[in-house]
């Protein structure tokens, strides 16, 4: 395809190419290759970039996993945060501004809030940077470097989270108020308790279950998320560079991020499971 | 069916979602009368802000941006509603004949189900397209194949509870065949959560084709909303609004089709109905 791309491969060049890379073998064998090389993670060679997928996967993961576990704690601590407040003051305007907060923000395209926020907070108003992780040519340390990549953190994560936030509010409202119709929240009122202490001490651990969970399931979104979010801020993680190898059809690169996705969506899951018995003791990892 | 839509009736927020969604479906129905000819077409002087000539102006290449509003509206509701049914009517199947049959059969088709879902979506979105090519067609195979293991999940559930009940025995007692009592018995009896979750899902497969046109990945000779944002893009410094504009379509399209889902659910479900 490169060579294609050059416009300067005869055919029995071609066919020599494809000779020394196993394409003229069947499909079958070249997917039982394929898996074989995954096994031993083995995820090929990108020309494109003249270096080994996994060499320039590793590269780029730092960014994408700084992006999203400041999203996963921001969009998780905040969602928790505005359920409960939701919940707490159930049918008040509270509730109402809250609710419909997260009704919009779930209905709202990642990729255009990104734009939209980057017009008011950075051409408008001119308080963070557009694009990036880090400024270019500054070369900062210390204190300094660590400021900088925040700074450019900010717009990004922002915007990846304001979606998933709205996922968790309301996932929260909705299971903090199936608990409070339970029989113990009734034996704890009967008992005196004040409702601070039993939205704190009883309910909220039994509603976490939920969110917990569907902050596992949504990993895999996240990902997807990133790709766009990556590509609208410029930020050099695994999205973007699922996006330039998505144009430059380098496909090698784009099946190992996908695969790795895959990988990744699997451990979070299996860390989930761990956090469970963490918040029900009654659940054993079995 | 009349004390259904008393209930939907009732809830304000799904009335307004559906007067919304109904203003949407008018543009996207009468779009080529009221812009005839191809939304691509050069319509006057580029870059000229809303609320002159042309309502809601021109893009980088003199394009107007009502026009390729309204007709992407058809593309975001034909994919939307398109991807759903293809995605609804395979989930039932599999859902159906897992929760039906239960035992090896449940276990493999389930298998197979969370294979599809452990995979990102958007990701497999993307890369389904990749390989597919940028067409009509792919985009809404790629948006059918992430979508579907919910409804699967769904449907089985709903079998699974359904199949030990009365007049599934009954059937079975009678001697129906198998396919009979699934579709002309079970289905229609689990219709209802199927709907909601069909409603939603067509929120959500827009907001993915939206991304997709967003990041040119769809047939680039189709107007849809996100390549109306991705196009502006490049001019977001001296034209903001030719951003913001498709963007407010598709997140008031995308609202308005999740309040009347969220209304359906509480009118076809009254016993959820929070207190």
């Amino acid at each position: 395809m490169l060579a294609g791309e050059a416009g300067s491969a005869t055919p029995e060049y071609m066919a020599q190419l494809r000779a020394k890379f196993g394409l003229d073998r069947p499909l079958w064998l070249q997917l039982a290759a394929y898996a074989k090389n995954i096994l031993v993670l083995d995820l090929g060679y990108s020309f494109r970039h003249d270096q080994p997928v996994l060499t320039l996967i590793l590269h780029r993961l730092g960014p994408t996993l700084l992006l999203m576990t400041t999203t996963l704690v921001v969009s998780v601590g905040l969602g928790v945060a505005l359920g409960l407040l939701a919940a707490t003051g159930l049918n008040s305007w509270r509730d109402t501004l809250i609710s419909i907060f997260a009704l919009v923000s779930y209905a709202t395209p990642l990729f255009w809030l990104g734009l939209m926020l980057i017009v008011l907070f950075s051409i408008r108003l001119g308080w963070l940077p557009t694009s990036g992780m880090e400024t270019i040519g500054a070369f900062t340390q210390g204190w300094a470097r660590v400021v900088d990549v925040g700074r450019h953190l900010i717009l990004p994560a922002g915007t990846l989270s304001l979606f998933y936030m709205a996922l968790y509010t309301r996932l929260m409202r909705a299971s903090l108020l199936e608990q409070a119709g339970m029989d113990y929240v009734t034996t704890a009122r009967a008992k005196g308790l004040s409702e601070r202490h039993i939205v704190f001490a009883h309910t909220l651990r039994n509603a976490l279950l939920p969110v917990v969970t569907m902050a596992g399931v949504q990993t895999g979104g996240l990902l997807g998320g990133s790709v766009i979010v990556e590509t609208v801020f410029g930020w050099p993680g695994l999205g973007l560079l699922a996006f330039q190898s998505l144009f430059a059809r380098d496909l090698n690169l784009l099946l190992g991020i996908f695969f790795l996705s895959a990988c990744t969506v699997i451990a979070v899951n299996l860390a989930v499971d761990v956090i469970y018995t963490l918040l029900d003791p009654r659940i054993e990892v079995g | 069916m009349a004390a259904f839509f008393r209930r939907f009736r009732r809830n304000r927020a799904a009335v307004l979602g559906l007067m919304l969604l109904a203003t949407v479906t008018c543009v996207a129905l009468t779009a080529p009368w009221l812009y005839p000819g191809s939304p691509f077409r050069l319509a006057g002087q580029p870059l000229s802000p809303p609320l002159g000539t042309f309502p809601l102006g021109t893009d980088t290449l003199g394009r107007d941006v009502a026009a390729g509003v309204a007709h992407g509206a058809r593309t975001s509701l034909l994919i939307g509603l398109l991807a759903t049914a293809i995605a609804v009517a395979a989930g039932s199947v599999f859902g159906g004949f897992a929760g039906f049959y239960g035992g090896a059969v449940d276990d493999l088709l389930m298998r197979v189900t969370e294979f599809f879902q452990t995979i990102p979506s958007f990701l497999f979105a993307i890369v389904l397209v990749a390989v597919l090519g940028s067409s009509l067609k792919s985009t809404v195979i790629a948006i059918t194949v992430v979508s579907w293991p919910a409804v699967a999940r769904l449907v089985r559930g709903e079998f699974l509870a359904m199949r030990r009940r009365e007049f599934v025995q009954a059937c079975v007692g009678l001697g129906m065949r198998d396919a009979r009592i699934i579709f002309r018995h079970i289905l229609p009896n689990c219709l209802a959560p199927i709907i909601v979750l069909g409603s939603l899902m067509v929120a959500t497969a827009i907001l993915i084709e939206s991304g997709l046109s967003f990041l040119g990945l769809t047939d680039p000779n189709v107007m849809s909303w996100g390549f109306q944002v991705g196009a502006g893009r490049g001019v977001l410094r001296a034209a903001w609004w030719l951003c913001a504009i498709p963007g407010v379509a598709i997140l008031l399209t995308v609202l308005a089709i999740n309040l009347v889902g969220e209304g359906l659910n509480d009118a076809l479900n009254p016993r959820l109905r929070r207190g």
